[in-house]
């Protein structure tokens, strides 16, 4: 799905746990996220804390939208 | 009844002549010649060769529209079981012309026959409907390509099973789930032991290799950007209103979110490949609308794209994600979308 | 460790108010079950119905499948979950065999499942020729997913075990001896034979996607070196996990397809060292952990060659692909066994990674293939649940009672430690 949006020239991230397979399906840009069942997100945190989470979380991912890319590439915290 | 074959030969093959008659305009003859001669030569009683179309290959290049215009309506006079274009070795126009001519055929019900080398370009625009044999690059292998066109074509018309190892045609790429003599566990333990005594041995699961697709341009101003969120990890409205599926998805959905701040209350998960449990306290925790929601209030970015996108990833073909993803984009695209935002679970 | 299983052919069953085995037919005494079973005071009713093979009976939503056994040396239940923890592995188990609890009751998630004990649908699940004992189980109100899943689970281990007791004094009709000594002792044996071990990945996810072995939750373990016998006799079992095709029932635990067929390759064209579980979990580094630490068990341990089978698909597809380039790359080779997932016409790519050396993979069967399966004269649960299953769809249960689903929600069906038939062939 990702890469048939970006054909679309418009910029996706792809925000997955499992960014192996982002990389071998050829994402270009990715941001690893937490675990599956929470990606952006951590049951495990305080409420606060995981907001906190979340919210540093998607603005790595909008940071990323704005960024030149030449191939697939990580955006880590 | 007999099956019928008909042939399609370009100028060349069809004796018409050389790059001087690449003009030539198709026509349709009773009598076979060339190629289609030598393969009807060694059908059977249920076999009946009806003739042959001959077309030159540039006119199929330039007029293609004509060209297939007359083979439909050949294949509509004639109604042939089976169409047999070439073989076309590794002759590119011919190639192209096979292959459009399978297509017509493949439009029209018919079973497609083709032969070419495998570097031919035409091969990549019939190799997923047409049984196309696997000849030598040069028309001098004539002598080897015919026995096997001809054994795909006998096979075929008799419903005889083929596969690409045993009839030396290119694998159409569709995997057939079948039952088979050993289980699994006997096979791996075989496959294994092949390996450790340096024993031939065959994968049951080549590995798959993906295309790649060239990074778009980056968003120049954020506070301007509208932003989407998509996910495929099954995020729909309570109560699953449009019926995503829950594994190996059809359909994506997508959701009216402007009135809302959060998705935390009113969205939950259908996605069966994780525990839901937490993603149905917060849905924000696989869709983080909430966290965008601020960014926008706080003028860091333009706005929040009025809908989202949800699928289900889990066991999804690639082939529906790619239709979705095609299908989503259109919609981004048309609707201005500079940025997405895309989870997976 | 030496492990000795009797083996009693079941070739019948019926209800009745004694557990017994008489000329193969085996008499479940049906109050004892259900008082067994309700030991568990979440547990509200519970009832129990027989499906054999060939009958057209449908069952749904499966959630487990387990095989009754008898214990004579006392620790009869699964240690560690039903009964204190204690070794398993040695010595003697009677065994119903051709007989399997079969669970069912209101869905706890979409992983579960349908057996069609007739016609197409049998052809792809190993349990419909097994005589299933189908207990129904339904809980107290008010409990959450996670408490659901907890008390079904138990339910069917301790139904197993009830059952079981048939085969306490039942006459034995053969007895398989399952024998390996010390690595060293085996290696002293047979000094030329390659070094084989089975890497058994096993989801390890959350709600109904968890294994436990000894009543630990592979969640919480790194990969470890365990006895192959041990799985064989109760230790390992299943919390219900991924769809039902490729989900390792409880049964399918006992009865490792793998352990099996390497076992019987023991000491004639092998030396096979033992079983590893490599967990797979839902974190990134989880799994680079997980599956660096498994290659580095195995090289550890002097393998030549590895088998890794996987559970589930998608992102443990990753870790598949993972585990075969660390092991390849410090040479070890391996076979893989996966199932795919190549859409409904067979096109679609069948995983969703991929490594250059994943070259020796066996393949249990495209998930995704849709099978038509005609009305049954009798429905044990509920046929409209096939309709929310991975793999089923709205739609997907006609008013006549046919049904179309994928391989998907058909127990077994592409077990990817090689427990059934499924293959897939290029066209």
């Amino acid at each position: 799905m990702v890469k048939e949006i970006e054909r679309y020239g418009i910029p996706i991230v792809h925000m997955a746990t499992i960014t192996t397979i982002s990389q071998s399906v050829g994402a270009n840009r990715i941001v690893p996220t937490v675990a599956i069942p929470y990606p952006t997100g951590n049951p495990n945190l305080p409420l606060e804390d995981e907001y906190k989470l979340r919210y540093s979380l998607v603005e790595r991912a909008v940071n990323a939208l704005a960024t030149a890319v030449d191939e697939p590439t990580q955006f880590e915290g | 009844m007999a099956k019928k074959v008909l042939f399609y030969l370009n100028q060349f093959f069809g004796g018409i002549g050389g790059e001087d008659k690449a003009d030539f305009e198709p026509e349709f003859r009773a009598e076979l010649v060339g190629p289609a001669e030598a393969i009807a030569k060694n059908f059977g009683d249920d076999l009946e060769a009806v003739g042959v179309i001959i077309c030159g290959d540039n006119f199929f290049g330039q007029k293609e529209d004509e060209a297939r215009a007359f083979i439909a309506q050949v294949i509509d006079e004639q109604q042939p079981d089976i169409f047999v274009a070439g073989p076309a070795f590794n002759a590119g126009r011919y190639g192209f012309a096979c292959a459009g001519a399978c297509q017509v055929a493949n439009e029209a019900g018919v079973t497609c026959v083709s032969g070419m080398y495998e570097e031919n370009p035409g091969l990549e625009h019939c190799q997923s409907f047409a049984w196309v044999a696997q000849t030598a690059n040069a028309a001098a292998q004539m002598r080897k390509a015919l026995p096997l066109m001809a054994n795909l074509v006998k096979k075929l018309a008799a419903g005889e099973e083929v596969t690409p190892d045993d009839d030396k045609y290119f694998a159409q790429g569709r995997r057939e789930c079948i039952l088979v003599e050993e289980r699994g566990s006997v096979r791996a333990v075989n496959m294994l032991l092949a390996r450790l005594n340096d024993e031939e041995f065959t994968t049951e699961l080549p590995m798959p290799s993906f295309d790649v697709v060239e990074p778009a341009a980056p968003i120049l101003d954020l506070s301007k950007a509208t932003i989407a969120l998509a996910t495929s990890g099954g995020i729909v409205p309570n109560g699953n209103p449009d019926r995503l599926q829950s594994a190996s998805a059809q359909q994506w959905n997508k959701y009216d979110i402007s009135s809302y701040d959060q998705l935390k209350g009113d969205f939950y998960t259908v996605h069966g490949g994780f525990d839901p449990v937490y993603c149905n306290e917060t849905a924000d925790r696989v869709l983080p609308l909430d966290a965008l929601r601020d960014m926008e209030k706080a003028g860091k970015i333009g706005k929040v794209y009025d809908f989202f996108y949800a699928t289900t990833g889990t066991g999804t073909a690639v082939a529906n994600a790619r239709k979705f993803g095609e299908e989503i984009g259109k919609e981004l695209k048309e609707a201005g979308v500079d940025g997405v935002l895309l989870t997976s679970t | 460790m030496r492990l000795e299983q009797n083996l009693i052919y079941i070739k019948d069953v019926v209800l009745g108010d004694v557990n017994k085995v008489e000329d193969g037919v085996l008499t479940v005494d049906v109050e004892g079950l259900k008082a067994a079973v309700m030991v568990d005071d979440k547990v509200k009713d519970v009832k129990v119905d027989i499906a054999k093979p060939g009958e057209k009976v449908r069952i749904v939503p499966v959630k487990d499948v387990i095989e009754p056994r008898f214990r004579k040396d006392g620790r009869n239940g699964f240690p560690g979950v039903t009964t204190k923890y204690e070794e398993t592995g040695n010595g003697a188990v009677n065994i119903l065999k051709g007989a399997a609890i079969v669970t069912i009751g209101d869905m706890v998630g979409f992983q579960e499942g349908v057996i069609d004990m007739w016609g197409e649908g049998a052809r792809w699940t190993p349990f419909s020729e097994t005589f299933n004992i189908v207990v129904d189980i339904t809980p107290i109100d008010g409990l959450d997913p996670h408490q659901h899943e907890v008390v079904v689970r138990l339910a069917g281990l301790r139904a197993s075990t009830f059952v079981g007791l048939a085969a306490e004094n039942a006459a034995i009709d053969e007895t398989k001896v399952f024998e390996i000594g010390t690595m060293a002792e085996e290696t002293a044996k047979y000094p030329d034979l390659p070094k084989v071990l089975y890497v058994q990945m096993n989801i390890a996810q959350g709600l109904l996607h968890d294994t436990f072995f000894y009543g630990v939750d592979l969640k919480e373990i790194i990969p470890t070196w365990f006895h192959p016998f041990e799985e064989l006799d109760n230790a390992v079992i299943s919390g219900n996990c991924v769809a039902a095709c490729d989900k390792i029932t409880t049964y399918q635990h006992q009865n490792n397809a793998l352990t099996y067929d390497l076992y019987d390759q023991h000491g004639k064209t092998i030396n096979f060292i033992g079983n590893i579980f490599s967990p797979e979990l839902t974190t990134l580094d989880g799994k680079f952990r997980n599956c660096d630490y498994c290659a580095k068990l195995c090289d550890q341990l002097g393998a030549d060659g590895v088998i890794v089978s996987e559970e589930g698909y998608g992102n443990p597809d990753s870790d598949l692909v993972m585990i075969c380039k660390r092991l390849e790359k410090r040479g070890i080779k391996t076979a893989l066994v996966t199932d795919e997932c190549s859409g409904w016409d067979g096109t679609s790519q069948p995983l969703t990674d991929t490594a250059a050396e994943a070259v020796a993979v066996v393949s249990s069967g495209n998930v995704s293939k849709v099978i038509d399966l005609e009305p049954a004269d009798k429905v044990l649960g509920n046929l409209k649940s096939a309709q929310t299953l991975a793999g089923g769809w709205d739609g997907c249960v006609e008013e006549d009672g046919s049904l179309k689903v994928e391989l998907n929600a058909v127990i077994g069906a592409t077990s990817e430690i090689g427990y059934h038939y499924a293959s897939v062939k290029l066209y």
